[in-house]
C-alpha cells in the first residue's frame, strides 16, 4: 500500500485504514505521538488533495474522524520528512499494533 | 455551634445513619471575577496545568482500558489546537471560563454531530475535560472526597457522582431539592444508602455531624445527646426488625391464604451479585443495563456487553434473568446516544424509542443478549413501549441479529421477548400487546405518565403518587389483560417494595414483584400478613 516519495527534505505516502473503528481515540494518540517524534512538519489528509492537518495535533488529527476504509495521505517537510512519512504508514499498516484487542468490536 | 436543627422531608430510600457532615459543592452556584485578558490567560493556563495533573495521576490508579482513554484525555488537552481558541476569545476580552466553554462545547457538538457512534460518545471525553478545567477555574478545584461514612448534604446529587462515591462504610443522603423517583434514589435503595430529599431551609451554618431517618424522611444536624441515644434505640430496633427479615429472606413467599408470591430482585450493576445469596430470590426481575452505557470510555462494545450479561445469568442458575435493553433518555442522558436539548425528555427519545432510531447501537446490544442466552435462563425486555408495532420491529432486528450470529457460527439462543407495562397507552389496552412474551409494570414512570406529576420535579412529587386510584386500576387492568392472552405479568417499580402499597397490588391480581435486593426480607415479611382477598 505505500507508494513513499522523498526528493530535496519532503516525502509523501498513502496508506489504506484497516482498523476497525477508525482513526478513534487511541490510534490518534499513538499515531501524533509517533509524528512528534521528528523534525519534519507532517501533514495528514483524508483524500489526496487534502483538506491538510497538523499529523502532531490530536484534536486535529480525531476531528478528521476518518472511518474504516479511509486512505490516508501523509506529506512531510524537513531533514527527517522521509524517514517520517515511512514510519507513520508503517504503523497503520501494522493496525497501530492493537489488531487482536479489536476482535469483536463490532 | 449553631446548635440542633431538625428538618423533615420525603423519604427516597431507607435506612438509619449517623456521621460527619459533607456539604455537596453545587457547581452551577460558583462564580469568579474576570481579570485583564493576561490574568484571564493565565488563569486558563494554571486550569489546564492543574487538570492534566489530575488525569495524570487518575492514570496511576486505573486499569489498562481507563488508563488508554486518560492518555487519550491528556493528549487533547496538552494540544495547543484545543485551547487556541479560548486564547483568541481572552485576546478578544471573554473571561477565561466562557472562552473555554465555548470552545469546548464547539467541539462537543461537532463531535455530537457525528453519525458514527464511536466518534460521537468522544463528546463525553471533552464534556469530562471541559468540566475538569472550569472547576479548577472556578478555585477549589476538585471538591475533596468526603470521608467515608459522611451525611452528605446538598441541593441535588447526579447518578455519577452517586457511583464515584464509595459506600462501604455506610453514609446517607439529605436534598433540599431531590425527588424519591430520581435515578439516583434507586441506586441509593439499591445499595442500601439511606437518603432523604425535599429537605427545605437547610441553615448554611457549618454543621460537623448528622443523623438521617431514610423511613421518616427525618435530618437532624449536630444532634443532641438524647437523641444520639434515641438513634441508638432505634437502630436497636431496626435490628430486631432486620432479624425477623433474615429470618425469612431464604424462604418462599407467600400472602396469608397460602398462595404463592414470587419474589425477585432489581439489579443495576453487576457487582451487587457478589455479595448477594441467589436464595433469597426467585430470580432476577429487572437488570438495568445503563450502568454499561455510562462509562468515561464511551458507548460499550458487545464483547464487554456479552460479558456482563453472562456473568449475571451465571449468578442466577436456572433461576429466570429479566435483562431491559438499554434505557436511556428521560432522566438518564448517555453521551453520543441520546438527544440533548429536548423540551421534556421523559415525553421525548428515550427506552426503545431511541434504540429503533440507532438500530446500529441496537444492533451490539441484541446480539451480546442472544449470545449471553447460551449461558442461563435469559428474557429480554423492552422499555417504553407505546404501540404494537414497536415489539415487531425489535423482534425482527434480534432475528436478524441471530441470522448473524448462526451464519458465522457462534453459539446463540433466541431469548423471549417480553415488554415493560409504563405507558398508559399500553396499560389501558394490554390485550393489543399480545406479541409480548410477558409483561412487567413499571409503576414508577406509569405512575408519573397517569398523574402527570413528573418525578424529577420536586414540587409535585406529592402528586406522583402510586396509590393513586388510577394507577392500581391501570395495574388491574395490566393483571387482567395478561391472563387472557395466557401471558406472565410482574412488576419492577418501587411500588413492589413499599408494605403500604403492597396489600392494593395483591388485590389487584399480582404474584410477582421484583425489587431491590435490600427489601427482599421486608416485601416477604409484609406479603405474609396479606389476605389479598378482592383479586
Amino acid at each position: 500500500m505505500a507508494e513513499p516519495g522523498s526528493s530535496n527534505g519532503a516525502s509523501a505516502g498513502s496508506v489504506l485504514l484497516t482498523h476497525a473503528v477508525g482513526l478513534h481515540a487511541r490510534p490518534s494518540v499513538k499515531l501524533t505521538k509517533l509524528a512528534k517524534t521528528f523534525g519534519a512538519s507532517i501533514e495528514l489528509g483524508t483524500g489526496p488533495e487534502g483538506p491538510w492537518i497538523d499529523a502532531k495535533s490530536i484534536v486535529k488529527v480525531m476531528a478528521a474522524k476518518a472511518p474504516q476504509g479511509t486512505t490516508l495521505h501523509f506529506r512531510a517537510v524537513g531533514p527527517d520528512a522521509g524517514e517520517a512519512v515511512a514510519a507513520l504508514v508503517d504503523l497503520v499498516e501494522r493496525d497501530f499494533d492493537e489488531a487482536a484487542a479489536h476482535a469483536g468490536n463490532g | 455551634m449553631p446548635g440542633m436543627v431538625e428538618r423533615f422531608g420525603r423519604a427516597a430510600a431507607p435506612g438509619l445513619a449517623q456521621g460527619p457532615v459533607h456539604r455537596i459543592a453545587d457547581r452551577t452556584m460558583l462564580v469568579r471575577r474576570a481579570g485583564s485578558p493576561d490574568e484571564e490567560r493565565t488563569a486558563l493556563e494554571t486550569a489546564i496545568a492543574t487538570a492534566s495533573e489530575d488525569i495524570a495521576a487518575l492514570m496511576a490508579a486505573a486499569d489498562e482500558d481507563g488508563a488508554a482513554m486518560l492518555e487519550f484525555q491528556l493528549a487533547l488537552l496538552e494540544d495547543d489546537a484545543l485551547r487556541a481558541p479560548a486564547l483568541t476569545a481572552i485576546t478578544a476580552g471573554t473571561d477565561a471560563a466562557s472562552a473555554w466553554r465555548d470552545a469546548l462545547n464547539a467541539q462537543i457538538d461537532d463531535y455530537r454531530a457525528s453519525d458514527d457512534a464511536y466518534f460521537a460518545a468522544r463528546a463525553s471525553d471533552l464534556q469530562d475535560l471541559s468540566d475538569r478545567v472550569l472547576g479548577h477555574l472556578a478555585g477549589g478545584g476538585a471538591e475533596a472526597a468526603p470521608a467515608p461514612g459522611s451525611i452528605l448534604l446538598g441541593r441535588d446529587l447526579t447518578p455519577s457522582r452517586f457511583l464515584a462515591l464509595d459506600w462501604s462504610k455506610g453514609g446517607a443522603i439529605a436534598l433540599s431539592e431531590g425527588s424519591s423517583s430520581s435515578h439516583v434514589a434507586m441506586l441509593a435503595r439499591s445499595r442500601g444508602v439511606p437518603m432523604v430529599v425535599g429537605l427545605s431551609d437547610i441553615p448554611d451554618a457549618a454543621f460537623s455531624e448528622a443523623i438521617v431517618d431514610g423511613e421518616s424522611g427525618r435530618l437532624v444536624l449536630d444532634p443532641l445527646p438524647e437523641q444520639r441515644a434515641a438513634l441508638a434505640a432505634l437502630q436497636s430496633d431496626a435490628a430486631l426488625r432486620l432479624g425477623a427479615e433474615a429470618a425469612v429472606l431464604r424462604e418462599p413467599a407467600h400472602i396469608a391464604s397460602g398462595e404463592r408470591v414470587a419474589v425477585l430482585i432489581n439489579v443495576a450493576e453487576p457487582e451487587e451479585l457478589a455479595a448477594l445469596d441467589p436464595a433469597i430470590c426467585d430470580g432476577i426481575g429487572l437488570v438495568r443495563t445503563e450502568f454499561l452505557f455510562s462509562s468515561p470510555a464511551g458507548l460499550p462494545d458487545e464483547e464487554t456487553q456479552y460479558r456482563a450479561y453472562r456473568t449475571i445469568l451465571e449468578w442466577a442458575g436456572d433461576k429466570p434473568v429479566t435483562i431491559r435493553t438499554v434505557d436511556a433518555g428521560g432522566d438518564k442522558p448517555v453521551a453520543g446516544l441520546t438527544i440533548d436539548g429536548e423540551s421534556n425528555p421523559f415525553l421525548g427519545m428515550r427506552g426503545v424509542r431511541l434504540s429503533l432510531e440507532r438500530p446500529a447501537i441496537f444492533r451490539l446490544q441484541l446480539r451480546a443478549l442472544a449470545r449471553a442466552a447460551e449461558h442461563g435462563n435469559l428474557k429480554i425486555m423492552l422499555p417504553m413501549v407505546t404501540v404494537p408495532s414497536e415489539i415487531d420491529r425489535a423482534a425482527a432486528l434480534l432475528g436478524a441479529a441471530i441470522e448473524e450470529l448462526e451464519a458465522a457460527g457462534i453459539p446463540c439462543r433466541r431469548p423471549p421477548l417480553g415488554i415493560m407495562v409504563e405507558v398508559p397507552a399500553v396499560a389501558v389496552v394490554p390485550e393489543l400487546f399480545g406479541a409480548a412474551a410477558f409483561f412487567s409494570i413499571g409503576s414508577n414512570d406509569l405512575t408519573q405518565y397517569t398523574t402527570a406529576a413528573a418525578r424529577d420535579i420536586a414540587a409535585v412529587a406529592e402528586l406522583g403518587d402510586a396509590g393513586h386510584p388510577a394507577v392500581i386500576a391501570l395495574i388491574r387492568n395490566v393483571v387482567e389483560g395478561a391472563a387472557k392472552l395466557g401471558i406472565d405479568v410482574s412488576l419492577c417499580g418501587d411500588m413492589g417494595g413499599d408494605p403500604q402499597l403492597l396489600p392494593a397490588l395483591m388485590s389487584a391480581g399480582l404474584r410477582a414483584v421484583s425489587v431491590a435486593p435490600p427489601l427482599v426480607g421486608r416485601v416477604k415479611l409484609a406479603l405474609a400478613r396479606i389476605s389479598g382477598e378482592g383479586a
